[in-house]
């Protein structure tokens, strides 16, 4: 394929016996190419937001009014805003806002659903009951306009932005990880380890987390590319990041929409980026997925049995088939209530 | 089935009471009520009392205790004047900011989301659904990756960006300008049809995407049935193994799929809306957030999720219509 020649550049294999990470990075560059691309763009975001202020050619607010507006130019790769301010230098430091939302927020996300979902499996009964209703109603709510009334709480902010979508998606989340915990919690060794007296905390941490440890990095990192549009929209509408701190989604917003007419580059250039980066987060994480657990790969159909029941893979595809529009949702509601949690409660 | 049916209704009861609850807690949450904003503006101006806070709580009803307040949200209890006015007998309470009924507020603009909403499915199904069944059946040859890579695109690109873009090239190419004045339909069709195409047109774009990855994955999981090979080995034209076949089959789970997109759906119009000035739910909940003109944004939010409740529960019972193998226990 046409870019595996790029993709070759990537493969890191510096390391003399074939670590678990090195055969990851060679299924990864043989099989995925898609896949490491995505790798390379998120590696590029990645770096981009650590060593900002080392590649930004300008101070994040400096301004230049003489060049006010200006096009792009030797001076300004990407033109200048309605402060003089360099789009270029604010798309960098934006890579980083949406690095530490992105990741931060995931993060978050992930831990509340693997402590719901695991508790409101395995403890079952009326606390799964209850547990799954307030689910149901949590998703019933329209996901971002939970999320703007939620900011409008917390005051905006970084750090409020990671902790309303944390909690918003986590909470959606749960359901994923709760119908993996189903699916393995009457395996031998989880009834092992109850048999031999083992406490609850010890059988969720020692047990059942090591073995969904597969669905939750897949839910991990489908969640990556939700969070970052999450954040780039709600700082469009105005509930994000408050200027002048640079947000991709910001930066379309407000005054420059007054400019765009004269001076395009303003909002063309920070959405570019924000679709490079969503596309890169998604295929990557589509690879991993791939690589991770072929059994939750919807792409060639092959459902077959396997340690997950059928639930999860289609609450997976359908995860990973609305991750766009789920950005802008906070979140999707990856799988129907009602019929769902009947189904899956019937599996064993 | 009869049976299934009375318990899915029943079970509308205990949803509708946690969306209200967790409403009426979320906004309790909201630090600073309207009681603190009056008092802020009358001491720039005067001296103010401890009593003067008191008459303030007492007329929006802020005095009594926190479950008065949710029973006269819910309408099982009476509001200060003596008579029930709450969601069981349709009232959403008053705007803080023009004293109207809310209820009358929101359903003023209902019609315009609603309509957006429509049209953008619509759309996004017919061009999902011809595009993730062609990948399907020509699976990994060029026409799969181009609808793949398209399905990728749609899913990458955030639509308060393209639509910005579209407004901006068609602008400054073609003259266009979203147009500022909302037309009903009932007044001028045509009008109001030219406001709502564009807007429905990204919208729908932006959400095929997902859809167009499930129908693929839908489809091929079907094409490797039995029952297709059965079909294939009698000899039938492609076009009747296509049709009667595996698109009757795949096209069911992505029934369920729409109605998993309503929430997003309100999500995208709430840009779209923005984007092009239209007066819908989406403009009312962002003035109203702005303004903290708490009751609008509670009324939006009841109004929005019980709408969710209720496309939930059709899509179930239409599930079970279509599709004849579901089995309700």
């Amino acid at each position: 394929m046409a870019d595996r020649g790029i993709a070759g550049a990537d493969a890191p294999t510096q390391t003399k016996q074939p670590s678990k990470f090195t055969t990851f990075c060679k299924r990864l560059v043989t099989e995925h190419p898609l896949g490491t691309v995505g790798a390379l763009i998120t590696l590029v975001l990645l770096l981009t937001g650590i060593f900002a202020d080392y590649l930004a050619p300008f101070g994040m607010n400096e301004t230049a009014m003489q060049y006010r507006l200006a096009l792009p130019n030797e001076r300004y790769l990407l033109g200048a805003d309605e402060l003089g301010r360099d789009v270029f230098t604010r798309i960098i430091y934006g890579a980083r806002i949406s690095l530490i939302v992105g990741l931060g927020a995931t993060i978050l996300s992930t831990a509340i659903s693997v402590l719901i979902g695991m508790v409101s499996a395995y403890l079952g009964g009326p606390v799964d009951t209850v547990t799954q209703r307030f689910v149901d109603a949590w998703m019933s709510i329209p996901g971002l306009i939970i999320l703007m009334v939620m900011v409008t709480i917390v005051e905006p902010g970084i750090v409020s932005i990671i902790v309303v979508l944390g909690i918003s998606t986590g909470i959606e989340g749960s359901r994923i990880i709760r119908s993996a915990v189903i699916a393995i919690k009457e395996d031998a060794y989880v009834s092992a380890a109850t048999a031999i007296g083992g406490s609850t905390s010890t059988i969720l941490l020692r047990h059942i987390l090591p073995n969904i440890l597969a669905p939750t990095i897949v839910l991990f990192s489908l969640r990556v590319p939700g969070a970052i549009l999450a954040e780039a929209g709600l700082s469009f509408l105005g509930f994000g990041i408050p200027p002048p701190y640079p947000s991709w989604g910001g930066m379309l917003s407000g005054d420059t929409r007054w400019h765009m007419y004269a001076a395009p580059h303003l909002v063309i250039w920070p959405g570019v980026a924000l679709a490079i980066v969503v596309y890169g987060t998604n295929m990557f994480g589509d690879a991993l997925r791939d690589i991770l657990d072929p059994r939750l790969r919807g792409g060639a159909g092959r459902f077959g049995g396997g340690k997950l029941n059928k639930s999860t893979r289609q609450r997976l595809a359908q995860l990973n088939g609305s991750v766009a529009a789920g950005g802008l949702n906070g979140g999707t509601a990856p799988a129907d209530a009602a019929k769902t949690s009947t189904s899956a409660r019937g599996q064993p | 089935m009869r049976a299934y049916l009375i318990r899915r209704l029943l079970m509308v009861i205990p949803s509708v009471f946690l969306i209200s609850a967790i409403i009426f807690l979320l906004m309790r949450l909201v630090p600073g009520d309207i009681v603190d904003g009056i008092m802020a503006r009358m001491e720039e101006s005067g001296e103010v009392s401890e009593v003067d806070e008191t008459i303030l709580q007492r007329q929006f009803g802020l005095d009594a205790p926190l479950i008065v307040q949710y029973g006269r949200f819910l309408g099982v209890a009476k509001q200060k004047d003596g008579v029930f006015a709450g969601l069981a007998q349709g009232r959403l309470g008053i705007s803080w900011h023009t004293r109207e009924q809310v209820t009358q507020m929101v359903l003023a603009k209902l019609p315009v989301t609603m309509e957006l909403g429509l049209f953008s499915l619509i759309i996004s199904q017919l061009i999902a659904i011809p595009i993730g069944v062609i990948s399907a059946l020509r699976q990994d040859t060029a026409a799969d990756y181009l609808g793949r890579s398209f399905a990728i695109l749609f899913i990458s690109v955030p639509s308060f960006w393209l639509g910005t873009v579209v407004i901006l090239f068609a602008s400054v190419w073609w003259g266009y300008l979203p147009p500022i004045r909302w037309t009903a339909f009932a007044d001028d069709p045509l009008k109001n049809l030219r406001n709502i195409i564009v807007p429905a047109v990204i919208n729908g774009l932006l959400m095929a995407g997902g859809t167009m990855r499930m129908m693929r994955t839908m489809m091929l999981e079907v094409l490797r049935r039995d029952y297709v090979r059965t079909a294939w080995s009698k000899g039938l034209r492609e076009r009747v193994v296509v049709y009667r076949h595996a698109l009757r089959n795949a096209l069911i789970p992505v029934v369920t799929i729409v109605g998993l997109q309503v929430p997003i759906l309100i999500g995208g119009t709430v840009i779209i809306e923005q984007l092009f000035t239209l007066p819908g739910m989406g403009q009312l909940i962002i003035d109203a957030l702005r303004r903290r003109d708490y009751p609008v944004v509670n009324g939006v939010m009841v109004i929005t999720s019980f709408t969710i409740v209720v496309v939930n529960l059709i899509v179930d019972i239409t599930y079970g219509i279509i599709d004849p193998k579901v089995k309700y226990q």
